[in-house]
């Protein structure tokens, strides 16, 4: 059945007149448009992205011989502190939770906006002075204490301008991230559409309530401990001196049980987005719903208890080791869940391997690695030996740049039709996911043998046994940094010029293809009702005549409401179980 | 009417014109009710930053040979005393002020906002005052740090409620701002100045008491 069909059968008007475009110069504007917001977010942290790369670019040259001869160490340890810095809390966590959540939650859900449309802006406007602000930290001596910033390295008098100014930009930084959170809590808790319960939410929607709440937890004391930094830095405290009775182990405590959450802060998004990703390019529904989304739940709780395995070098008794030992291993059982239900998605499915499909199963895969290596330096034993190694760097990047940063791709390549109502070109994102993939693991592979046979991290200068192998990954990381150039071609000649993208590009069932390429203003005329489950694809047996409870009687709001109601349009080879849908209209 | 019910700064015109709320669909109705909800959402992660600092408070004095460190002057318990009575007594003066919104007594609401406001600024003099004349200054030993900073962040969490109560009894003097129905800053200020209050009790338990 067609759109103008099912709208003449159910006697409603099509969009009445022409829905209100964005204009592109509101892009470069305050806006509380959660969609100008989002894309905001992603143009900025991806600007971010490409500093980030830059310094880790300049790191991999310096590291290329085992001399130091490229830079300084002092401006060593200001790139790799920088280049951390950056990465998470200026691109991978506001992109993956500020951008693709803000554009597509309100548009998932089937809500016109945020829930606080102006604190979501104010979120995101503290993100560009707070990047700025750390990158003028150069002009005066960068911090060089690495993205931990351990005391006591951290207070002693050298760079004591660059550390403050380090502090006083993650302290904005999470600030924004914790009123995102609020915003995505409420928003997703009291705004979905009628009919929407939990159980009907797209997996996104379940990804970003538990980064939420992670962020929401775990933020304030990461601010906690960096209030008392700051003192120690600036006020000559001793919180975390031993010459002053204080302890810096309980800065390490306080510091970890945020950022061991950020980690998941930082993947759990991406999660939710390959759950909506591989369904629709797979054409099959997600396997195990509902396995995916309590899974996400279970991880958010396990990563707020496992922060100590970062400190099993730490001095940590024997008896605590193991416990986190434990919890840490055990977080692989729903992590675990998720990959085997990926698996299953796509297990006999029909696949379309475009871009998005492509960066979507790399992720899968590469973040398997990661996920391997993890659950080794899990073991005490294990992790005492690579301890402070390369075999972290190359775990930590496996997860963040193999799961993450591909989550990121997967997500530009799948929405960047919704956004911007344009196509993409799919051979220059073929070029772009295949050097990305040989790259990225030419460079990050050579790093596990690296951090077995001793090699330390944070270190300008090594042995030179280790040359061969480091000049692989140096040569590695030309090609990924060099990966990015056919994206960036690709988007921006795209957005000007590429193809017009239909509504619905993908045929996708969840509630953001059903409304224009770009989504109008306010996204919906008025309350989408749910023809299909978000994942119900290509189940042609059980079909059955479209019925949707268009005009609930038990919801006068609908009922009497003066427009169209939008919704889903179904794939013509998906059928609607109709007891499937109609008894939920108000679950909530 | 489509559309503006999500925006509150939109939503906010809905607020007083009865008509319209009726004809918003069901996400505009609840807009009161998320909006509480976001507040609380919000105070939880301000708890957490004081859970962390009263954490990290617990382990220094766990791992101190001795607490306070030796040579630490006594606190006087006397004035912050009358602090917490007077902090505690605010809570449910503040209370009062959102049953009176709650009759439609917008006078009443103002009168009480005004008593628990002199309250609170009651509060913070006092704390000035201790501070002035406590003989431990923030870098003396760890433990005068952890009460300067500990204090300190919860005054300038007293500092913002004042400021939220100042906003509410401006906004209060427009005619018909607040009513039976519509009074969701009364509520937000009220459930900060709560919170305010409890952190409070419990600073006070662990630097005065214990």
């Amino acid at each position: 059945m067609t759109q103008a069909q099912l709208q003449e059968t159910a006697n409603i008007p099509a969009h009445g007149s022409e829905p209100k475009v964005t204009h592109w110069r509101e892009y470069f504007g305050f806006s509380t448009d959660h969609k100008v917001i989002g894309i905001q977010y992603l143009v900025t942290t991806f600007i971010f992205y490409l500093i980030g790369g830059v310094l880790a670019t300049a790191v991999r040259t310096e590291l290329a011989t085992p001399e130091v001869d490229f830079v300084s160490r002092e401006v060593y340890n200001s790139l790799f502190t920088v280049h951390a810095t950056i990465m998470i809390f200026l691109w991978i966590v506001p992109a993956g939770t500020g951008g693709f959540g803000n554009f597509l939650i309100p548009l998932l859900i089937g809500a016109r906006d945020m829930a606080f449309p102006r604190l979501n802006a104010i979120a995101f406007w503290i993100i560009p002075p707070a990047g700025l602000l750390l990158l003028s930290s150069f002009l005066v001596g960068a911090p060089g204490a690495g993205w931990t910033s351990y005391p006591p390295l951290s207070t002693m008098s050298a760079g004591k301008a660059g550390e403050a100014i380090w502090i006083m930009s993650v302290l904005l930084l999470g600030t924004s991230s914790i009123l995102a959170a609020v915003n995505f809590i409420v928003t997703i808790v009291k705004m979905r559409t009628p009919g929407m319960g939990y159980n009907q939410m797209p997996l996104f929607c379940w990804a970003m309530l538990s980064t939420s709440a992670l962020a929401l937890i775990a933020t304030p004391v990461l601010a906690g401990a960096l209030i008392l930094l700051a003192f120690d830095l600036l006020a000559g405290t001793a919180f975390f001196n031993p010459t002053g009775g204080g302890d810096p182990i309980v800065y390490q405590h306080l510091f970890w049980f945020y950022s061991h959450p950020a980690v998941y802060i930082m993947i759990l998004p991406f999660f939710g987005m390959i759950s909506e990703i591989l369904p629709v390019h797979a054409r099959k529904p997600i396997f195990g719903y509902k396995a995916i989304a309590y899974s996400s739940l279970a991880i958010s709780f396990l990563g707020l208890i496992v922060w100590a395995h970062h400190m099993f070098t730490s001095g940590t008794p024997a008896w605590l080791r193991m416990f986190f030992m434990i919890t840490t291993m055990v977080i692989a059982v729903p992590t675990g869940i998720k990959v085997f239900s990926w698996l299953a998605t796509i297990w006999g499915g029909k696949l379309r391997l475009n871009s998005a499909m492509l960066f979507a199963m790399g992720f899968v895969s590469m973040f398997v690695i990661g996920g391997i290596s993890g659950v080794m330096v899990a073991a005490v034993p294990f992790d005492i030996h690579v301890h402070d190694t390369y075999f972290v760097v190359a775990h930590l990047h496996y997860v963040l740049f193999g799961g993450s940063v591909f989550g990121i791709y997967a997500g530009f390549y799948h929405w960047f039709p919704k956004m911007t109502g344009r196509m993409l070109n799919e051979t220059w994102g073929k070029i772009h996911f295949a050097m990305m993939l040989v790259g990225f693991n030419i460079t990050f592979m050579p790093m596990h043998k690296l951090g077995m046979e001793g090699m330390n991290r944070r270190i300008a200068e090594y042995d030179p046994k280790f040359a061969t192998l480091n000049l692989i990954c140096s040569v590695g990381a030309y090609l990924l940094a060099l990966s990015t150039i056919p994206f960036i071609v690709n988007a921006c000649w795209s957005w000007i010029a590429g193809p017009k993208a239909p509504d619905n590009p993908w045929q996708g069932l969840t509630l953001e293809w059903m409304t224009t390429s770009p989504p109008p203003v306010e996204n919906f005329e008025s309350d989408p009702v749910l023809a299909t489950g978000p994942y119900d694809y290509g189940m042609g047996s059980r079909a059955t005549q479209v019925d949707v409870p268009f005009s609930d009687a038990r919801d006068p709001a609908l009922s009497a409401g003066p427009s169209s109601a939008l919704r889903a349009e179904p794939d013509p080879a998906v059928a609607v179980h109709p007891d499937d849908r109609q008894g939920e209209s108000h679950n909530r | 009417m489509q559309g503006s019910t999500i925006d509150p700064s939109k939503a906010e015109l809905n607020y007083h014109h009865e008509a319209e709320v009726s004809e918003v669909s069901a996400h505009g109705v609840e807009h009161h009710d998320y909006r509480l909800l976001g507040v609380i959402v919000f105070l939880i992660a301000e708890g957490m930053i004081f859970l962390g600092l009263f954490t990290a408070y617990l382990t220094f004095r766990a791992v101190a040979p001795s607490w306070p460190p030796a040579g630490t002057p006594k606190l006087e318990l006397l004035l912050p005393s009358i602090n917490t009575v007077i902090l505690i007594a605010s809570s449910f003066v503040i209370h009062q002020a959102d049953t009176a919104v709650k009759k439609d007594d917008v006078k009443g609401l103002r009168t009480w906002f005004g008593v628990t406001a002199l309250m609170g600024a009651i509060f913070l003099c006092g704390q000035i005052y201790e501070y002035k004349h406590l003989e431990f200054g923030l870098t003396s030993n760890l433990f005068g740090s952890t009460f300067y900073v500990l204090t300190g962040f919860h005054g300038l969490h007293v500092c913002f409620g004042l400021l939220l109560m100042l906003g509410v009894l401006w906004r209060s003097l427009k005619p018909n701002h607040y009513s039976k129905e519509h009074h969701f800053g009364v509520e937000a200020a009220e459930l900060y100045w709560h919170f305010v209050d409890v952190i409070w009790v419990l600073l006070f338990l662990l630097l005065y008491l214990l």
